[in-house]
């Protein structure tokens, strides 16, 4: 049956995260805070972040998304947090040729999210992969700007 | 009714393949329909015999091109029963075409104070026209609410629509909910009020007969892409004594009578609408895609969508956590079934049902403000057509069971 194909998209790991998110909920001491919409669907994601001495030290993420992008905000919080600005910035790089098909030099580094490589092969899901990354990354440009 | 789709279904080259291993059972045709082999036929055949600019050669392809041209507003003429063919606009579709009636109509004859009545349904297409009209005016927007089934309320509608309404704005049928709303009230408390009514027809026209004089719509839109013709190509009906009074929105080559340095006058109606090369192919098209309409019959469209209808809902009822919206009076409604499952987010679902073959949209439809009145995200969309089949009903109620298997702890 087809359906068996979509066994490689959902992986049980992807399907855990998606169903006991980490890092979901919100920040009371927050630095920095995006909102960002998938037009396609209107899943929206909100990231908040505690980004202090150049790195990220805590996230948290909320909003409404479908298994991919839940599963997916919740790897890349486990992912980012502890990372400077400049290392998260290069994941969330690594992480959008991972899920186009493309070679990536260090998957390791990505974590669980690795598991998200299966997206290639679903591409009008790809969107709802990278929503959190696309968050974090714009995040990240916008802390950077306030600094200079 | 089952061999009559399945007849019909022989027709369309692109539905004879398969997607993801699966025969493709294809339930989007709220977004777009699929094109049978007499409409491409007619594309390639214009191309190969006719093809020159229309209106304004003395040669012989031209004036080929230019009869073929013409003879199709004719017959979107009968099709919709407009009094006659100054009052048919080929535009790019319903979208440009409400564009224009809300920049040339509404600016002319809506100002500060003034009411834009819409419905909650409305696709954006027939929302943000209205919305920017209003901005830059200085009008206020009105919206008529739902009842709990679906249906409009018209108790409501009636409170609503007043002296101060310039424009009554509704949709014919909802692309998300399927109900068909009563164009005819709306127009009568429209016309009451001293208001026009325009209709977007977008989800009506290829469905069932529409009569745009009995509906009594002031203007009236749809696109050629959802009734089995090609893209690029739709309709902008407006009431001779409108359109007369309306100044052309687009300027350029074809639409003018004489230019001078300083000032020009306009062709009559409705090529004074109708600036620049037009597109022709998409005009025979169309042509074409009324021509196969016509010979089944819109009100044999109609029933047998009814009955693929009345085949389905009893068993997506039966299915545990399905959840679907819009009336269940299926006199009120078209071949459009919005729904979730519980638990399963729609992105997944339609996914899921991708790898079964079965295309069906998930999203907001381009109706946000209606997901927000009915607290959704999103949900799942399956929008059924002539050629599809009894058959293609127990593929898609059967994918949406393994689906349901598939995901069994949820995905939410
Ligand atoms: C109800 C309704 N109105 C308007 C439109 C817009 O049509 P088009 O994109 O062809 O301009 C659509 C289709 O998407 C529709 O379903």
């Amino acid at each position: 049956m087809a359906l068996s194909k979509l066994d490689q998209l959902y992986r049980q790991v992807i399907l855990d995260h998606s169903q006991h998110p980490h890092h979901e909920g919100t920040l009371e001491d927050s630095t920095d805070q995006i909102e960002l919409i998938n037009p396609s669907c209107g899943d929206v994601i909100q990231l908040q972040l505690r980004i202090e001495e150049d790195r990220v030290q805590d996230i948290r993420f909320s909003g409404h998304g479908c298994t991919i992008s839940r599963a997916s905000a919740s790897m890349m919080t486990d992912v980012m947090i502890g990372k400077t600005k400049a290392e998260a910035f290069e994941l969330t790089q690594g992480f959008s040729e991972l899920v186009q098909g493309k070679e990536v030099s260090d998957v390791e580094a990505l974590g669980d999210a690795a598991l998200l490589n299966g997206v290639a092969k679903f591409p009008a899901r790809i969107k709802c992969a990278t929503l959190s990354w696309k968050a974090l990354e714009k995040a990240l440009a916008a802390a950077g700007q306030d600094e200079n | 009714m089952k061999l009559d789709s399945q007849r019909l279904k022989k027709d369309f080259p692109i539905l004879q393949q398969q997607v993801n291993d699966e025969p493709l059972i294809y339930l989007d045709n709220a977004a777009t329909t699929q094109k049978p082999a007499a409409v491409l036929d007619a594309l390639q055949m214009y191309y190969e015999t006719s093809n020159a600019n229309v209106h304004r050669g003395v040669h012989t392809l031209a004036e080929r091109a230019t009869n073929q041209y013409e003879a199709v507003r004719e017959k979107v003429r009968q099709f919709i029963h407009a009094n006659e063919t100054a009052e048919v606009i080929f535009t790019r579709g319903t979208t440009t075409s409400l564009n224009w009636i809300a920049r040339s109509y509404g600016e002319a004859n809506v100002f500060e104070g003034d009411e834009i009545v819409l419905t909650y349904m409305e696709h954006h297409s027939n929302w943000i026209p209205w919305q920017q009209l209003a901005k830059k005016t200085g009008a206020i927007l009105r919206f008529i609410p739902l009842l709990e089934s679906g249906e409009l309320d018209l108790k409501a509608a009636e409170e609503l629509i007043g002296g101060k309404t310039k424009i009554v704005a509704v949709s014919h049928c909802s692309n998300v909910l399927g109900v068909i709303n009563p164009i005819t009230e709306l127009a009568e408390m429209a016309h009451q009020a001293g208001a026009v009514v325009v209709v977007d027809g977008a989800q009506a026209v290829p469905h069932m007969p529409v009569d745009v004089q009995e509906l009594a719509a002031d203007f009236y839109t749809f696109s050629g892409h959802k009734m089995l013709g090609p893209t690029g190509i739709g309709i902008l009906y407006g009431k001779r004594h409108l359109l007369e009074q309306m100044e052309p929105v687009e300027f350029g080559g074809e639409m003018i009578e004489l230019v001078e340095e300083e000032d020009s006058t306009w062709k009559e109606l409705p090529w004074k609408f109708e600036a620049g090369t037009p597109n022709i192919a998409g005009v025979i098209g169309l042509g074409a895609a009324i021509d196969y309409l016509s010979t089944i019959g819109m009100e044999k469209v109609h029933i047998m969508e009814q009955e693929l209808i009345a085949y389905l809902w009893p068993q997506l009822e039966k299915i545990d956590g399905v959840t679907m919206y819009g009336p269940t009076d299926p006199a009120v409604r078209t071949g459009v079934v919005s729904f979730n499952l519980e638990g399963i987010h729609p992105h997944d679902v339609a996914t899921a049902m991708d790898m079964e073959g079965v295309a069906v949209r998930a999203g907001n439809h381009c109706a946000q403000p209606l997901m927000r009145r009915l607290n959704l995200q999103s949900t799942v969309r399956a929008s059924f057509y002539l050629y599809n089949t009894t058959e293609d009903v127990d593929k898609f109620v059967a994918a949406i069971q393994a689906v349901k298997e598939f995901f069994q702890y949820g995905t939410l």
